[in-house]
């Protein structure tokens, strides 16, 4: 990740670490973030507030909108010292993970921080998200149950 | 996004002790009240401007800024900690910060051009923030009405003469028209409908 990187392919690789960010365990988050080291001060723009948000979905995807229901949401925003924004969006409420993804997504403004963001906590949470995946698939596949008078469309 | 100024640090305690403040200089018209730990100024805003909107503004109430304050700083201020969409038209706006001067083009809109309400429902009117260099050191006026004994003495300074006409106008408008806040520093004072300034 150069310093040069173009806004597009900027606002790609926020929206990656937001969403890695956002769905990491939070206990998991805080330790990655311990082991970084010393950062940088920050204040505090939105402290850590907890709130509803309404979840919209789609029928079967080409159907109209509606409301399935609400969720909570934890957001926060932070401003280093030198001025970079970051803010945080999590589900459910965790107050100090809002506000570690908002500190990440402001540290993420600084070239000199992307790479070790990149290789010290974005990278273990992806291959950790990988491993949980691939187990809880494992457990689904063990209960697959083949209905031999029903006719598979496709794949056995 | 980058020079946000932080807003209150505490929403919910801060915004009602503010309120608190608010109410005081409302209910006593022409009584210069000092906000207690206003938060840090947005500027080109003074710190009892920044406060009162922090503390009265939200996403159900446009608001008007004047030309000289309506800079990329004071808006994306405002966006991100109220949520308030900005009025371009005076008309559609419930609250408005202004810069005393002269009106006309570009500059300060006479104040009954913002909403100022119905017989049947006064109170969908505005209520303006004016920044004033100082609350005290212009020239005297005498006021009366609820909430005051007698009269008030309040010497404003900044405030051309033109602008006591409109708010004579203003006042016989009752109950409906606009309500006023003056600010300066951290100190407000507050200027309701229902009083009357003697020129």
């Amino acid at each position: 990740m150069s310093a040069t990187t173009s806004p597009a392919a900027a606002q790609t690789q926020r929206q990656r670490w937001l969403s890695i960010l956002s769905k990491a365990p939070a206990g998991r988050l805080e330790v990655l973030w311990r082991e970084l080291g010393e950062t940088p001060d920050y204040t505090l723009l939105r402290r850590p507030e907890i709130g509803l948000v309404m979840v919209q979905g789609r029928i079967s995807g080409s159907g109209a909108p509606f409301s399935a229901g609400e969720m909570t949401v934890t957001r926060a925003a932070v401003r280093l010292d030198g001025g970079q924004v970051g803010v945080g969006y999590v589900g459910g409420r965790q107050p100090r993970q809002a506000e570690l993804v908002a500190l990440i997504d402001a540290l993420s403004h600084l070239p000199n921080w992307r790479q070790p963001i990149e290789d010290r906590i974005v990278a273990p949470l992806v291959e950790e998200a990988e491993t949980r995946r691939r187990q809880r698939l494992a457990k689904a596949a063990a209960t697959k149950v083949d209905f031999f008078t029903v006719a598979r469309e496709a794949g056995t | 996004m980058s020079d946000i100024a932080s807003g209150l640090a505490d929403p919910a305690h801060d915004s009602q002790r503010l309120f608190r403040a608010v109410l005081e200089a409302f209910s006593h018209p022409g009584r210069i009240v000092t906000l207690p730990d206003p938060p840090p100024a947005a500027s080109p805003l003074s710190r009892a401007a920044t406060a009162f909107l922090l503390t009265l503004v939200d996403r159900d109430t446009p608001l008007w800024l004047a030309p000289a304050l309506d800079t990329p700083a004071v808006c994306d201020f405002t966006r991100f900690h109220t949520g308030a969409p900005i009025a371009r038209q005076p008309a559609d706006a419930l609250f408005a910060v202004l810069t005393p001067g002269q009106s006309g083009e570009g500059g300060t809109p006479p104040i009954d051009s913002f909403p100022i309400g119905t017989d049947p429902y006064p109170d969908r009117s505005a209520t303006l923030v004016f920044e004033l260099p100082s609350l005290v050191g212009g020239p005297e006026r005498r006021w009366r009405g609820p909430g005051i004994a007698a009269r008030q003495s309040v010497c404003l300074s900044g405030l051309a003469d033109s602008f006591w006409t409109q708010w004579a106008a203003n006042r016989a408008l009752f109950p409906c028209g606009v309500d006023l806040v003056f600010a300066a520093g951290s100190d407000l004072l507050a200027l309701p409908r229902s009083i009357a300034v003697e020129t």
